[in-house]
């Protein structure tokens, strides 16, 4: 239990930083890169918890494929090297007030709410199968599955009809 | 492992994202930033599935993966459209509705 | 499940062993990366009548060696344009993820007794890492090589190699999803996403008692050719190397690069492509298995990988045969192979793989079944060609408009 907390730690860490690198970074590509690192590091969090069918789709549609995306997008439009203009408003210090608030806000309820309860201590730490999630999918919510590959099909076509040259 | 840290690293995620959102003028930086936002999300789905030991919380963050894929493929669909449209893809720029 | 090794909690032992294990297998790799160099340079000049690389070592053997050792002691360029961070990132980029994906790939153990191996005392399977979700760990590191090319074009600062990247993200991704796809079939006939599980399936005498039990004949050839050719596109190697068409794209992505990081790109592609061989034996050709005798140690770790090599080499042969005979593709044919023959064939044969499984569970007339199947193949190919055509004539003619 102590070495998850300590690798729990340290990716953490890692990705708050990258992350804050994202939405600071003038390089959009830079950006782009920071995002893997916290994407993979949301990743490894979700093996930490035993959710592992759940973190390798993470990479899988994440890093294999949203930022291959973003990075294509980029590359289509502007691949300029090095630092670009003005990619942030002037109000970004109203921007990082509201942020700052609304954590202030959030943790404070989510310290209030749950206190110092730990995850072993209603599921017994047992991690759920990839089986069990897929039972899940497939009697409980299969209904809310159809309609989400229809969503994905709606989305194939409006991307096309919408990037498409008249 | 308690709870907390996972709800806290999410919290973090999420205002960091929504700062980007509301920083950036860059329309594919907004969209990263929004990515920030949704995986915030998943951890705390996740985390709460292993809290109260089903799988369901794995289900849902598996459905907020599939809706993100969906979302960037339009959304950068929007993007392309903007740039072709005026050569620039700031945002703050795209105001021809604006009375 | 799993690993035997980790059963009994974490010991020096076990560390050991896992460190002898990770020793072995990225020293396997290595060699079989530095032989497959070798080896295709011979089998291609021998298809074209030359000698071949015939003066380090015996039969030239160590070319290899003496190539690194040059390439080492070069120069090393950074352009003045390039963004250095990155440019210095992908080369690495490109060679770990084809590392890793080589850790769960079932290197050797007989897998009618259990798959296991004894080393120290210590049952084990004879692979690095057995994890539950292996083939989609195989499918994400692939996702992640993606990244080592696209870097490497754009960081360059140069245009050549920005085309060259952008074509092999367009064209890993495409066929990726082929892969998946084809992949798909081979985890519904087996029931688990394991690798050692997908091998242990596939051990045993099947039809007849002659005919292997291999996914290749269990999942009907279809997914194991899709698999072949998705694979030789993904791995960017002839006849779908347009990332680097010498006649168009001077050197593609890695123009730029020299010296020990040009040998890095050079080093990832034949890694990837030893891998995707161990991965197409694993999936489709049953690992290690095969006739096996002797006393115990000769046959629960001679012939086990010998079976392994021997299926290595051939898969190693036929991509060198590839790229001795087969023309480069045009971009166009690439992404119609890709979109409107592989991936509709794919998910095709999937499903039919589904209705087959779900008639004979639920007992259904097989006559019926199969009639029912060869209507619905019949109307989705008639409907899928309509709709190619159709879209065909309407690029035609808005061709015709704007010209």
């Amino acid at each position: 239990m102590v070495a998850q907390n300590i690798f729990f730690g340290i990716i953490a860490f890692v990705m708050v930083v990258a992350a804050l690198r994202v939405v600071t970074t003038k390089n959009i590509v830079h950006a782009a890169l920071y995002l893997v690192i916290v994407l993979a590091g949301v990743a490894a969090q979700f093996i930490l918890t035993g959710a592992e069918f759940v973190g390798v789709t993470q990479i899988l549609v994440y890093i294999g494929a949203v930022v291959v995306l973003f990075l294509f997008g980029i590359m289509l439009t502007r691949a300029r090297i090095g630092r670009e203009v003005e990619v942030d408003n002037e109000k970004r210090w109203l921007a990082g007030l509201v942020a700052l608030v609304l954590f202030a806000v959030m943790s404070f309820a989510l310290v209030d709410a749950f206190e110092d309860s730990r995850i072993e201590s209603v599921s017994g730490g047992t991690p759920q199968l990839t089986s069990e999630v897929s039972d899940a999918i497939f009697k409980d919510y299969l209904i809310p599955f159809e309609a989400a590959s229809f969503l994905l099909l709606a989305a194939l076509i409006g991307a096309i009809v919408v990037a498409r040259r008249e | 492992m308690w709870l907390n840290q996972f709800l806290i690293l999410g919290a973090l995620l999420f205002c960091i994202g929504v700062y980007g959102v509301l920083a950036r003028r860059n329309g594919v930086m907004v969209l990263m930033s929004i990515e920030l936002i949704l995986n915030s999300v998943n951890i705390n789905l996740v985390a709460f599935g292993a809290f109260n030991g089903t799988p369901v919380g794995q289900v849902f963050a598996l459905f907020v993966i599939a809706v993100a894929a969906a979302e960037v493929g339009v959304g950068l669909a929007i993007v392309l459209l903007i740039y072709r449209n005026r050569t620039s893809i700031d945002l703050d720029a795209a105001d021809l509705l604006k009375g | 499940m799993g690993d035997p090794l980790y059963a009994g909690g974490i010991g020096l032992t076990v560390v050991l062993v896992t460190l002898l294990k990770v020793l072995v297998t990225f020293v396997l790799l290595l060699v079989a990366t530095m032989f497959m160099v070798w080896f295709e340079r011979k089998i291609v000049a021998d298809m074209q009548h030359r000698i071949g690389p015939n003066r380090a070592g015996p039969w030239g053997l160590l070319q290899t060696l003496a190539d690194g050792t040059k390439l080492f002691f070069k120069e090393d360029l950074l352009p003045d344009r390039a963004d250095r961070i990155v440019f210095r990132l992908a080369p690495v980029l490109a060679v770990v993820p084809a590392f890793l994906a080589f850790a769960i790939v079932p290197i050797g153990g007989n897998f009618a007794e259990g798959g296991t191996v004894s080393m120290f005392g210590r049952e084990t399977f004879l692979q690095l890492a057995d994890p539950p979700v292996g083939v989609l760990f195989f499918l994400a590191m692939s996702g992640i090589g993606v990244y080592g090319v696209m870097l490497a074009g754009w960081s360059s600062g140069s245009k050549y190699p920005l085309l060259g990247g952008v074509r092999a993200t367009a064209q890993i991704v495409s066929y990726e999803a082929a892969l998946g796809l084809s992949l798909a079939s081979v985890i519904l006939v087996n029931g688990t996403l394991s690798t050692h599980q997908i091998v242990a399936e596939q051990a045993g005498a099947g039809f007849g008692g002659i005919i292997p039990n291999w996914n290749l004949v269990v999942t009907g050839v279809v997914p194991a050719i899709i698999f072949l050719i998705a694979g030789t596109a993904e791995l960017n190697r002839p006849p779908f190397d347009l990332v680097e068409a010498e006649q168009e794209l001077v050197g593609g992505f890695n123009t730029e690069y020299s010296s020990i990081r040009f040998a890095l790109f050079f080093l990832a592609e034949f890694m990837n492509t030893v891998t995707m061989s161990a991965l197409v034996v694993t999936l489709f050709l049953g690992g290690p298995s095969g006739p096996v005798w002797g006393p115990e140690p000769v046959r629960t770790w001679f012939f086990p990988i010998f079976w392994f090599l021997l299926k290595l080499v051939v898969f190693l042969f036929v991509f060198v045969w590839f790229r001795g005979t087969l023309p480069r593709l045009r971009y166009d044919q690439l992404m119609d192979l890709g979109w409107k023959a592989l991936i509709p064939l794919a998910l095709g044969w999937f499903l039919l793989l589904g209705a087959v499984r779900v008639a004979r569970n639920e007992g259904w007339n097989l006559v019926v079944t199969f009639g029912a199947i060869t209507v619905v193949v019949v109307v989705a190919v008639t409907l899928l060609n309509l709709s190619l055509r159709a879209a065909q004539r309407q690029r035609l003619a808005d061709a015709e408009v704007n010209a």
